[in-house]
């Protein structure tokens, strides 16, 4: 066999004088020189950000920061012709009307009202979303059952006045619910205890709610008419997540279901939702719901972007739930069944916990979608935030050429905290889920 | 003697518990409800539309509008324009700004998604903020900010700045000259659709000529030669010879208002902003994902075989990367088609603002109007959509 024996080799003889250390492998300026002047091309890159940050940076600050007019009363103190400064952005505008942009026209003795709103929404989202929070199943009962009750009385003042009848009509539908359960346990020839216990249950989850609204906290009632800024907007974004996270976890479940007219429905509704812009949306409900309904009943004007809202919200809602939904393995399904689970046990025990997990991200993120997204309800003549600026804007009072862009600068900066703050956490959630995954 | 065999044939139990049983009695609820729901919305809408005597049927399409619209691709006037025309003014109008739209939030995503994977520091974290900033606040309070933003520093249309070459810009707009096609046009077309054919024709045979010999010819270069330089060399020859196919009207300035030319609405160069700075930040993360997508082997074992960087991201990335970013880049565009209906806010006169707004204030028939509307965006979503599904099943890694 031929070996290499005859390639000529060379081996030296002497040890090679040792290599100068690198100069700058580590420190700032080797960084630096790695990081931002590599080549030509990154040098050149490099200094068109700089330049680009140049032109940018230093006079938003200006305006933002350094030349702002932070405190004055009215026009005079943003305006150049009357010996203000017109250089800067005038957050002594958004000082003045701050309460108006939190609370609208809600009736200023009332406020604290609102004030306890926002409080149980605080504690509610942070039960919610705490991971480590106690008893989560308790939150959850308190966010999408008790919060929304307590809020309707705390900001509307309650009283409903149902009257007698309405009661005695209730007490009626209670017993027939109440019979229905039984008949249908007699009919199955199943135990009678849970199915009165589960019909009692309805009939009193209802009832409750129904008394709450109805009974006279003696707080005044304050018509929606009077209700703006900060307050609507999260008013819109918590219906929408109060509403959309159950109809939608329901439409998901109903777009995987085997029955095909179910499954139908649901395809028609997600899809149909999902191709159309939001604002048709709303105005849809705004021109056409006092259609649809008899016509002696009227429809609250706030109540009816917020339909909108939450239908919309309800289809991508469904479909990031049907991502969890889907990404179940199988055998978590047929585990279930061989367990002899029937399917809202099977759901409700061994599927929705796992799936909801997993889809938290995908559910903050439509969430921050949403949030955005109540913005438009200005358009539709809702006083949210962006539309109580926009009414601000052009009171003669502060009639100044910076005001424009202060309040939407404003309006910006109240978004930007709010959902940047949201997408960190749903980027810490995402990877606290990896984590099981990186072994 | 025979003991009890208890299991000869299975239980007898209800007919109640076979799921099939239930499954249909489910779906005969739902069915009735949805049903029910219907014809009391139905009812109640004929009643509420009589008593308030607003017709119904589509015949208002052929009434006289009575307003006018800003901006009109087709002609269209107060008196002699129906709600028809307005609809077709309207959807165009939402064509045109989407059109656009699309084609720079392409450029300016790309853009801004490769620079989030640049090695250099810098540009990586300005493309960062860019995107957390822009896509963190709504749409709506941008388009806003750029309408008061752009609207706000122009003067007034007396004073308007004259920037040359027949180019105004004031607070009605960007005017501009008005290019007027002369008949000679059709041989500058020609030329266009020649340079088209030869280029198709050219790739093809390189590719051949590369596949059979191994030799690369430049591709490039010569599809822009073919594309680009062979209409203008057309059109110069044209206008030494002095058969122009294109003059421009100018505008005049008046003593208080610009005429003639061609004018750009400050409202749409508002929206034509917010739209593609807005979706180019969630284009950014689209391509970012794709790229980061395509394993690093394959890089490596393109660097193997001895690809340059540039043939890699060109022969081997970029091919890989599409297929994950297309998908959600399409739903990106629709995103934007959709968000277009926002020009309601700053009143450029999209389909929207004048068949959802005008004439629906107008006309008062509530229903056909949003059905309309709403179909026109459902179809664009729905053929988009089937489009796409086609496009996924080509694509598709087929497995073993």
């Amino acid at each position: 066999m031929s070996t290499a024996v005859d390639i000529p080799r060379f081996v030296r003889a002497n040890q090679v004088e040792a290599l100068p250390p690198p100069n700058l492998a580590r420190g700032p300026i080797a960084w630096i020189r790695e990081n931002l002047f590599s080549g030509p091309f990154n040098t050149i890159l490099t200094l068109v950000v700089f330049y680009l940050l140049y032109v940018t940076v230093p006079p938003l600050v200006r305006f933002l920061l350094i030349d702002a007019v932070w405190t004055g009363t009215d026009r005079a103190a943003c305006r150049a012709d009357t010996g203000g400064s017109e250089a800067g952005a005038c957050w002594a505008f958004i000082w003045d009307k701050i309460n108006y942009f939190i609370y609208g026209s809600y009736t200023v003795s009332q406020r604290w009202r609102v004030d306890i709103f926002f409080a149980l929404l605080a504690v509610g989202v942070v039960w919610l979303l705490w991971l480590r929070a106690p008893r989560r199943d308790l939150g959850a009962v308190y966010f999408f059952w008790i919060f929304p009750i307590v809020s309707y009385v705390l900001l509307t003042g309650g009283n409903a006045d149902f009257g007698l009848r309405f009661w005695m009509g209730f007490a009626i539908f209670g017993a027939l619910v109440i019979a229905l359960f039984a008949f249908f346990a007699a009919l199955l020839k199943t135990a009678m205890r849970p199915a009165l216990i589960m019909g009692g249950g309805i009939v009193a989850v209802i009832g409750i709610t129904l008394a709450l609204v109805d009974i006279d906290f003696g707080l005044a009632h304050v018509p929606t008419s009077l209700w703006g800024g900060v307050l609507v907007t999260l008013l819109v974004a918590t219906v929408g997540i109060v509403v959309s996270l159950p109809f939608g976890i329901v439409l998901a479940l109903g777009r995987r279901s085997k029955l095909p007219i179910v499954r139908m429905a649901s395809v028609i509704f997600i899809e149909f939702v999902r191709g159309v812009p939001l604002i048709t949306v709303l105005i849809m409900a705004n021109t056409m719901l006092p259609l649809f309904l008899p016509g002696d009943m009227t429809v609250d004007r706030l109540l009816r972007p917020l339909i909108g809202t939450a239908l919309f919200a309800s289809a991508y809602m469904a479909e990031v739930v049907r991502g969890g939904l889907q990404a179940m393995p199988k055998g978590q399904y047929e585990g279930a069944m061989s367990l002899g689970l029937n399917y809202p046990q099977m759901m409700t025990l061994i599927i929705l916990p796992q799936a909801l997990r997993i889809v938290i991200p995908g559910i903050v993120n439509t969430f921050i979608g949403l949030f955005k997204d109540t913005s438009l309800v200005a358009i539709v003549g809702i006083f949210d935030l962006v539309k109580t600026i926009e009414a601000s804007r052009i009171d003669p009072n502060w009639a100044a050429p910076t005001i424009g862009i202060t309040g939407y600068a404003f309006a910006a900066l109240f978004y930007f905290i709010f959902c940047f703050g949201m997408s960190r956490y749903s980027l810490g959630v995402e990877r606290r889920l990896a984590a099981g995954q990186n072994r | 003697m025979q003991t009890a065999v208890s299991q000869t044939s299975p239980p007898q139990r209800s007919f109640l518990y076979d799921p099939k049983v239930r499954g249909i009695f489910y779906q005969v609820v739902l069915v009735l409800a949805i049903v029910y729901l219907f014809y009391v919305a139905a009812t109640n809408a004929i009643e509420n539309l009589q008593r308030a005597k607003i017709a119904s049927g589509f015949g208002f399409l052929n009434n006289t509008a009575g307003f006018d619209i800003s901006q009109t691709l087709i002609q269209f006037s107060a008196a002699g324009g129906t709600y028809g025309d307005a609809f077709i003014v309207g959807l165009l109008n939402t064509l045109l700004v989407s059109a656009i739209g699309i084609f720079f939030t392409t450029i300016l995503g790309f853009v801004i998604g490769i620079a989030r994977l640049s090695k250099n520091w810098m540009v990586a974290k300005v493309a960062m903020v860019y995107v957390e900033v822009l896509r963190n606040i709504p749409l709506l309070v941008q388009l806003l900010f750029w309408y008061i933003a752009v609207l706000g520093t122009l003067p007034q249309p007396r004073n308007s700045l004259e920037m040359g070459a027949g180019f105004y810009l004031n607070s009605r707009g960007l005017f501009m000259a008005k290019p007027i096609w002369g008949p000679n046009i059709s041989v500058v077309l020609a030329a266009l659709v020649i340079g088209l054919v030869g280029t198709l024709v050219y790739r093809r045979w390189a590719r051949k000529q590369q596949e059979q010999t191994g030799r690369q010819y430049p591709v490039g270069k010569v599809t822009l030669a073919l594309v680009l330089g062979l209409p203008i060399l057309t059109w110069i020859v044209l206008a030494l010879t002095g058969a122009n196919p294109i003059t421009f009207e100018l505008p005049r300035k008046g003593t208080f208002n610009l005429t003639g030319g061609m004018q750009i609405l400050p409202e749409f160069v508002a929206l034509l902003l917010g739209l593609v700075t807005y979706t180019a930040a969630f284009i950014a993360e689209v391509v970012r994902a794709g790229i980061l997508a395509v394993s690093k082997g394959q890089t490596e074992a393109a660097g193997s075989l001895g690809l340059t960087p540039g043939q890699t991201l060109r022969l081997v990335v970029i091919p890989q990367a599409m297929r994950v970013i297309i998908p959600p880049l399409t739903s990106q565009y629709l995103n934007l088609t959709k968000n277009s209906s926002l020009a309601v806010a700053i009143g450029y006169p999209d389909l929207v603002q004048v068949f959802m707004g005008t004439v629906l204030n107008q006309t008062g028939q509530a229903i056909e109007v949003v059905v309309i509307t709403m179909g026109v965006y459902l179809t664009i979503s729905l053929v988009t959509s089937f489009i796409m599904n086609i496009y996924n099943r080509r694509v598709a890694i087929v497995e073993r």
